[in-house]
């Protein structure tokens, strides 16, 4: 269980979404939705422990934060490095290797099993530079596999791929919500969300709705939305919602 | 004289040639290989900034107990990894990029550095302190730089797989695991540690040498990092003998003499290097199937 206790999280002092409740089971599969510059991507990282809330806090019910896999949008791999694809996706096994570690045979097979999975099973002695970027998201896919963490977040994970890629990693997704672990996704597609995604969270820097997709992404939801998607005010006053009675959801 | 002889005789003759052999071979595997990773984490000119940074400390040592290995060292370390925390604290909390600051720092710790030496020694100290004096290794020393390179390469098989992880996705070592603040620190120690080995050897203005020309020149030659470390050490130890010998028999300044064989080894791998120069003129060939 994730859940969200009056969370506000920003940037100096600026929130990029606030007063957010929210209860999430384990096994959870939802979608996050909303204008550019809602805060969908500052809330995954504020469950993801990369930000610290201004306000509120995440309770996430004995899971450790390093037990969070969590797929910024923008990759941030120095694809200069001299590195195979083999290495870059075997150090999703961290959690089993460690510093000293070695792969072992058994590491080594869950290696290449993933990058089956995602499609790239004979890419692994290629450098990380050559690929495309529907391959490289393919193989950052196949290093979420290997870390197989109870909680996944991924941002727009969909953004920058082909719509074969998309529904080959969308098939890794369900995957992992069939094995029970709770998965949050930061979507753009209200088709793909409306498909696949059973919960949807639609936010525009304060919740709108939360709850089952269909009573969720309704027109008037929905517009609601993009009105609130306001502009980052320099001089913004003192939010002071907390001081006011609260309001039944 | 034969060329077996060229090569060999300066060794079997002199002393002060094997310690100087000795000192190289020492900085090879251990400054080197962090010279490797400065170069793949894209702070090759922080390593040249923090090797001036060295200096004021080296200096201050200088002035207060002389030629003294010990007080140039302790002094050197002080500032070397004073101003690497204070770099990398500025990188990793302010919008301020490392290479912002990196200009100041050279200047001026070179100038302070000079300005100290100069209020009490001699311009052959200088010579010394900017320079070194791989030529007049004593024993002290070289079992100072061995020692550093000792303790270089035992961190960094320890720290390998994380510091690969720092390199390539800091982001993610940050995810997973508490220990990128001391991956990160640890390595600039490790550089700090080995700007002063090199600073004894090569000066303050050569040390960088050693590390970061035989690790461009590797990365060149290779396409994963195992191969690119070896390739690193085996040209920074035939970047230092050719330099030795053409020091010895032409009567030229050592440490200016290696640094320019390592030079020369990294022009012919920007010229042959498989994406080199030569082969980019050559005729294209054609290219494969899909």
């Amino acid at each position: 269980m994730i859940r969200l206790h009056n969370l506000t999280l920003g940037y100096d002092r600026h929130p990029a979404v606030h007063h957010l409740d929210l209860e999430l089971p384990q096994g959870s599969l939802v979608a996050i939705v909303g204008p550019n510059g809602a805060g969908k991507s500052t809330l995954l990282k504020g469950i993801a422990g990369a930000l610290q809330p201004l306000g509120g806090r995440i309770d996430l019910d004995g899971i450790g934060p390093r037990e969070i896999a969590y797929l910024p949008q923008h990759h941030g791999l120095d694809l200069d490095f001299p590195m195979s694809v083999f290495d870059l996706v075997s150090m999703g096994l961290w959690r089993f290797t460690g510093v000293l570690g070695g792969l072992g045979k058994r590491g080594r097979a869950a290696v290449k099993d993933a990058l089956d999975a995602v499609g790239l099973g004979a890419f692994g002695e290629r450098p990380i530079g050559s690929l495309s970027g529907g391959q490289l998201q393919r193989v950052r896919f196949a290093r979420l596999l290997l870390q197989d963490a109870p909680v996944m977040l991924l941002d727009e994970p969909f953004a920058a791929v082909d719509q074969r890629t998309s529904e080959d990693l969308m098939r890794i997704v369900l995957d992992w919500h069939a094995r029970g672990r709770s998965v949050i996704v930061v979507l753009h597609d209200i088709e793909q969300v409306r498909r696949h995604f059973p919960t949807c969270l639609l936010v525009a820097r304060e919740p709108i709705a939360f709850g089952p997709t269909s009573e969720v992404l309704t027109a008037a939801n929905l517009a609601r939305a993009r009105q609130q998607a306001a502009v980052f005010d320099d001089h913004a006053a003192v939010c002071h919602q907390d001081d006011r009675p609260a309001v039944p959801a | 004289m034969n060329i077996i002889g060229w090569l060999i005789d300066p060794f079997v003759d002199f002393d002060f040639m094997r310690r100087a052999l000795a000192g190289c071979m020492a900085l090879a595997f251990g400054a080197t290989p962090i010279g490797a990773f400065l170069l793949l984490r894209r702070m090759s000119l922080m390593g040249d900034a923090m090797s001036h940074a060295i200096l004021p400390g080296a200096a201050l040592g200088y002035l207060a107990f002389g030629l003294s290995l010990g007080a140039m060292t302790v002094g050197g370390l002080v500032a070397g990894v004073l101003v690497a925390l204070l770099a990398g604290v500025v990188a990793r909390s302010s919008v301020l990029k490392e290479d912002a600051s990196l200009a100041a720092f050279y200047l001026l710790s070179l100038a302070a550095g000079v300005l100290i030496v100069s209020l009490r020694g001699s311009n052959l100290d200088l010579l010394h302190v900017l320079f070194g004096s791989v030529l007049a290794l004593d024993d002290a020393s070289l079992l100072l730089i061995a020692g550093i390179a000792s303790v270089t390469l035992l961190c960094l098989a320890i720290m390998l797989r994380p510091l690969v992880m720092e390199c390539v996705d800091p982001g993610f070592l940050r995810a997973v695991s508490p220990l990128s603040p001391l991956t990160h620190y640890g390595f600039l120690v490790l550089v700090v540690l080995n700007l002063v080995s090199g600073f004894h050897a090569l000066g303050t203005l050569m040390a960088v040498g050693i590390m970061i020309l035989p690790a461009a020149a590797a990365r060149l030659w290779t396409r994963s990092l195992g191969p690119m470390l070896a390739s690193a050490v085996l040209q920074a130890l035939g970047g230092a003998i050719l330099g030795l010998l053409m020091s010895f028999h032409l009567d030229l300044p050592a440490g200016p003499a290696i640094v320019l064989m390592l030079g020369i080894l990294y022009f012919a791998a920007l010229l042959f290097a498989p994406d080199g120069l030569v082969s980019r003129m050559l005729p294209r060939r054609t290219h494969l199937e899909t």
